[in-house]
């Protein structure tokens, strides 16, 4: 499309209360990605995102790999996944993008501009909320496609095999949709959660460790929980032994669709109740 | 448009930060041009402006600027321009970034964006600066690139808190001959400034705050007239000021004369305007003395300041 084209269909798009909100979000995203994609704050995101890559590059590099270690490390995939991505570095990587969007510019001193702008509060709330996400899905995606290349590419033809002939690629696909539904999930409670605290850290501390007690929890309170949704969308399920039962410990079986659902009904009451409170949020940065 | 849809409006507002009063029942009406906001340190002027600008919202009572509300961004926004105090940005960008962004999220076509962000930065004189980070400006430059995008949006209300600070004295005299430009063409300006000889020169009205409590409110010779406890003066040039002082002293209402440095006027006090400029009238009749210009000397807002709130920040 041209820039004249371009420029005649934002005119167009802007004449619409829709079209508008539509507009300004989109360029409200494209700062926002900017700001947290490129920026050296986000360099701690990237070392959390890409340890375990750089781990399985070394390993590929320096370790031989017989055709009857890959079941072994299809359950190290799966380990790496549940217990380090979902538990750590999806977690805390979150918190370092979302918690950063509002509260980030509090501190800043800068979050005033965009209350003056002719934004809507609730697109201003989801337009960042995107732009984390986007930012968190970038680099965690990426780190789960690279993670997963890395693992299968020592076995040769028949790593290939099980790739694109066998469940790797279906199996892909699960780890990929877990970290989409990770990142947006614990997105939009750390971005809540930065809106109500000065420091998010102690609250986000207390999430980890109802996420980690979660599995042993009544039926209902199951339900409010990241975690407890994304287990069961797992495609290999990780032996728990020891310590590592207590995070991997199996809990009432639930449908896929169920849990994709109830994470994203999950993701959009905590959303909704941002946009509420942004709608009330003042500029006092002395008290901040 | 009515009279309403004109103003800025303030009825009973008060702010509450938890128990610490930030502005307490504060109501005026304030027509288009440029009006001085006056008050000590912390006497409430910028939680004045952050609630006419809906950065916080009013405790009690109802704001309305030419009939809107700043809870309805997206009709109030492209009418109003705040250049805040606080002096930060969003990390890592340029002046031009900064003020390109802004008008972007107004949902206008990139041309025209990018044709009001050069127009702006034109206006403050920003000049090459505006391609370099902001992070490396000078405090005036970063004053400029605020004001820069505040205006860059051509707001008919345009709110500026100590817009003067960090300039040095061009900068300050380019900034004071724009706002009083933008005040002749109809706009609304509320400035807030500590630098308030400069300002009055091109104030029609203030507003006097103190404690969070209004004190006064409206043109400034109408403002001065009302303080009737202190004796108004006045500068009269004419080519015999120890004559002229000495005729004005025939009256009681006459309380003090002061001969100019130059020798060529007399600086009078009276506690009667209205007898005092009859009184004049007469010995200019008379033609022993010869009149040449007559100026109210303390009907500035500085010189209200003094009179309504004194130097310690409280009212008298």
């Amino acid at each position: 499309m041209s820039s004249q084209t371009w420029s005649a269909y934002a005119n167009g798009l802007a004449q619409k209360p829709w079209g508008l909100w539509f507009l300004q979000g989109a360029r409200l995203v494209r700062i926002e990605v900017r700001k947290n994609l490129f920026s050296w704050r986000t360099g701690w995101v990237y070392f959390l995102a890409f340890i375990p890559a750089v781990i399985l590059f070394i390993h590929l590099l320096f370790e031989s790999h017989p055709r009857f270690m890959m079941s072994d490390d299809t359950v190290i995939l799966a380990g790496i996944f549940q217990l380090y991505y979902i538990r750590l570095g999806v977690f805390f990587g979150c918190l370092g993008i979302f918690s950063r969007l509002i509260r980030g510019e509090m501190i800043e001193r800068s979050l005033h501009f965009y209350l003056l702008s002719p934004v809507r509060r609730e697109i201003l709330l989801l337009a960042k909320f995107v732009a984390g996400s986007i930012t968190a899905l970038m680099l965690f995606v990426t780190a789960t496609i690279a993670c997963f290349a890395l693992i299968y590419a020592g076995y040769g033809a028949e790593g290939r095999d099980y790739v694109f002939n066998g469940p790797g690629l279906g199996n892909l696909e699960a780890y990929v949709a877990i970290i989409v539904l990770a990142c947006l999930g614990y997105g939009a409670v750390f971005l809540l959660l930065s809106m109500m605290f000065r420091n998010p850290t102690p609250a986000a501390m207390l999430v980890l460790g109802w996420e980690a007690i979660n599995p042993v929890l009544p039926s209902l309170l199951q339900k409010i929980s990241v975690a407890s949704y994304l287990r069961h969308l797992m495609p290999v399920s990780v032996p728990g032994q020891g310590i590592f039962a207590l995070l991997t410990v199996e809990t009432e079986p639930v449908a896929g669709w169920v849990a994709v659902l109830g994470l994203l009904l999950l993701i959009a009451v905590v959303l909704s109740y941002s946009c509420y409170r942004i709608r009330t949020l003042e500029i006092r940065y002395s008290a901040d | 448009m009515n009279e309403r849809s004109d103003r800025i409006i303030f009825e009973e507002v008060s702010k509450f930060y938890g128990e610490v009063l930030g502005v307490n029942r504060i109501s005026f009406n304030v027509p288009p041009g440029v009006t001085t906001l006056v008050g000590p340190n912390g006497s409430g002027k910028t939680t004045l402006m952050n609630l006419l600008t809906g950065l916080v919202q009013p405790s009690s009572g109802r704001i309305s600027v030419l009939g809107l509300s700043p809870s309805n961004p997206a009709e109030f926004f492209p009418l109003v321009g705040y250049c805040t105090q606080f002096d930060s940005f969003p990390a890592g960008i340029c002046g031009y970034e900064f003020v390109l962004d802004s008008l972007m999220l107004h949902g206008m076509s990139v041309a025209d964006a990018y044709s009001l962000t050069a127009e702006a930065l034109d206006r403050v004189q920003l000049g090459d600066a505006a391609g370099r980070k902001i992070a490396g400006y000078s405090k005036g430059m970063r004053q400029k690139v605020r004001l820069a995008q505040a205006i860059a949006h051509h707001p008919k209300v345009l709110v500026l808190d100590e817009p003067l600070n960090g300039l040095d004295p061009m900068a300050r005299a380019e900034s004071l001959a724009l706002f009083e430009e933008l005040g002749r063409q109809g706009m609304h300006l509320l400035i807030s400034s500590h630098i308030l000889d400069e300002v009055d020169r091109i104030s029609d009205r203030v507003i006097l705050i103190t404690g969070g409590y209004l004190v006064a409110e409206g043109n400034i010779q109408h403002v001065r007239r009302e303080v009737r406890d202190k004796p108004m003066q006045v500068l009269v040039r004419c080519d015999h000021p120890e004559m002229l002082a000495a005729k004005m002293f025939a009256v009681n209402h006459c309380v003090e004369a002061r001969l100019h440095a130059d020798g060529k006027g007399v600086f009078l006090r009276t506690g009667d305007i209205d007898q005092f400029y009859t009184l004049l009238n007469e010995i200019a009749k008379d033609g022993l003395v010869k009149i040449e210009a007559v100026a109210p000397s303390d009907d500035d807002a500085n010189a209200i300041y003094q009179y309504l709130i004194g130097s310690d920040g409280s009212a008298s």
